[in-house]
């Protein structure tokens, strides 16, 4: 599904990503693990082709999304959900959802099937998205990236700041994704997390690959991925 | 003629002016809200939309209704087509840095009005109005039979003018629908919001950047088309317009289209009022007057954000 070999990618003269490979299959979790700095958010943001490759390549089903347009990534069936979650403040919940249905032609059927998941977005349509709370932000965020009905889920720390119940909605979002066959790329920091849902985990330190572990590994020796992060 | 008919008089130049100067503005704050570019070409697309509209009317005949009408249908497409390759020629090259675009945007500045002296020439040059009859104003006194209206001499004003009200009024209103309610304006919107975002959501960002310094030329030659039959045409009159306008802009609040409304009226109300009871030199005085006193006290303007 989701290949990438050998990527460079660099902000001016930093370099942050050096060679990192990964693949992510279809109805699979792979989770991306490591430190605060370690160029995970830049590995999203380069898949999304929001950064350009210096070198290296991305590509999904054997489609190279490292030279498409940025634009015509997520029309390739790429959905981000970024960390901080980055919706449009100043537009409705309505709207919001209404930018995601427009990048892959969503209809009024997949608007439904959103609300459905997220009942408290059907209650909040007509309200700005900045005064949403944290979850509900989340919720957005995340319904505005399934408009797109991804091939390929990206999401970036997407429990970061929420409670435990708004946490567990997530997490049966992206359970629910995989049994569907859309394979989830995952940035997580919290350690029980990743090993209770990765089928594959990825692990980059300083902007390299550093470990990469299957489900049966993580099973068996679950301090091999806590070493690596230091807890 | 009285202080009241007198104010009144002077209130209508003023909603005139403003009404232009709400629809030039809007294009500039459209700019400048989506594309953070600072358009200092603005004032020469005005121009160059009054220019044309002489170029049209004198090159199309069947009378000046019919040639207005063409005038205002083409200018503008013409000018915003032209800023629309402007903008991929030169700002996208730029990677639309705020810096750079400013500098890039003085140059367009004098390439357009240049190319203008040099093919139109330095003669101002009237365009007929499409319709131009004189209107008498009522004005109302207390008698002793009480209230009774009647027309004071010199109360006038002409078809023309309540027209071009009128039609500021319908436009920025279609505009405000167009950016509130049409899928354009919510990928406008989105776009302004976060770029980077929406191209994560496959909005061609670089398109709508050229589509917006477009529409935003367009606005400008409009209020160009609008004005010429009263100011008539002429190759530098883009510096003025383009000086009232930021100043608009800035005490409405860069990038805010209901800001900018409120401020054209402010600014055209009290230019046009100054101007016909001391000097147009004082009114342009106070105007600047008031834009520095907004960047000391109020830098993002009476309806600004606080920036992103």
């Amino acid at each position: 599904m989701l290949k990438i070999e050998g990527l460079d990618v660099s902000y001016g003269a930093a370099q942050v990503l050096r060679g990192v490979s990964l693949t992510a299959q279809a109805g699979q979790i792979t989770c991306l693990m490591g430190r605060n700095g370690a160029g995970k958010t830049t590995l999203m943001k380069a898949i999304m082709g929001l950064l350009p490759p210096g070198a290296g390549s991305i590509a999904l089903e054997g489609t190279l999304l490292s030279d498409l347009p940025p634009h015509e990534v997520p029309k390739q069936g790429v959905g981000y959900i970024p960390q901080g979650r980055r919706l449009f403040g100043e537009l409705t919940v309505a709207q919001n959802i209404e930018i995601g249905l427009m990048t892959r032609g969503g209809d009024a059927a997949l608007r439904e099937e959103l609300l459905e998941i997220f009942p408290r977005l059907r209650e909040r349509l007509g309200q700005r998205a900045d005064t949403l709370s944290g979850g509900e932000q989340q919720m957005l965020a995340t319904a505005r990236a399934l408009a797109l009905r991804p091939k390929l889920l990206l999401l970036d720390e997407p429990t970061e700041g929420l409670q435990p119940s708004m946490i567990e909605v997530i997490r049966q979002v992206v359970l629910t994704m995989r049994d569907r066959g859309v394979a989830v790329l995952l940035v997580e920091q919290r350690v029980d997390a990743v090993l209770d849902m990765a089928d594959r985990v990825f692990v980059i330190e300083m902007g390299a690959n550093r470990d990469e572990m299957d489900r049966a590994t993580l099973r068996a020796d679950p301090g091999r991925l806590r070493a690596h992060l230091g807890v | 003629m009285d202080f009241g008919p007198y104010l009144m008089l002077a209130m209508l130049e003023g909603a005139v002016l403003a009404s232009v100067l709400a629809l030039m503005a809007s294009g500039l704050s459209l700019v400048f809200g989506v594309m953070r570019v600072v358009n200092v070409a603005h004032g020469e697309f005005y121009m160059l939309g009054a220019v044309m509209a002489w170029a049209v009317t004198s090159f199309i005949g069947g009378g000046p209704a019919l040639a207005f009408i063409a005038a205002a249908i083409l200018a503008p497409l013409l000018v915003g087509g032209l800023a629309a390759v402007a903008d991929m020629v030169i700002l996208k090259r730029l990677n639309y840095d705020p810096e750079r675009t400013i500098v890039a945007t003085i140059g367009l500045l004098y390439i357009l009005q240049q190319a203008t002296l040099m093919t139109y020439g330095a003669d101002a040059r009237p365009v007929v109005p499409p319709f131009n009859h004189r209107i008498a104003l009522p004005w109302v006194e207390w008698g002793e039979g009480g209230l009774s209206f009647y027309f004071p001499w010199g109360l006038s004003t002409t078809s023309y003018k309540l027209f071009v009200i009128g039609a500021a009024v319908v436009l920025i209103a279609a505009l405000r629908l167009f950016m509130t309610r049409s899928k354009a304006g919510l990928i406008m919107r989105a776009t302004q919001l976060d770029g980077e975002m929406a191209t994560a959501f496959g909005i061609p960002v670089e398109r709508v950047y050229a589509a917006v310094f477009g529409v935003g030329a367009g606005l400008a030659a409009l209020a160009g088309v609008l004005i010429v039959p009263i100011q008539q045409a002429h190759y530098l009159m883009g510096g003025d317009a383009l000086l009232l306008s930021f100043i608009v802009v800035i005490i409405g609040g860069l990038g805010s289209l209901a800001g900018t409304i409120v401020a054209a009226v402010l600014i055209g109300m009290s230019d046009g009022i100054i101007s016909v009871f001391f000097s147009p030199t004082l009114a342009k005085i106070l105007a600047t007057l008031a834009v520095a006193l907004v960047l000391v006290f109020r830098p993002q303007g009476l309806f600004g954000g606080k920036g992103r």
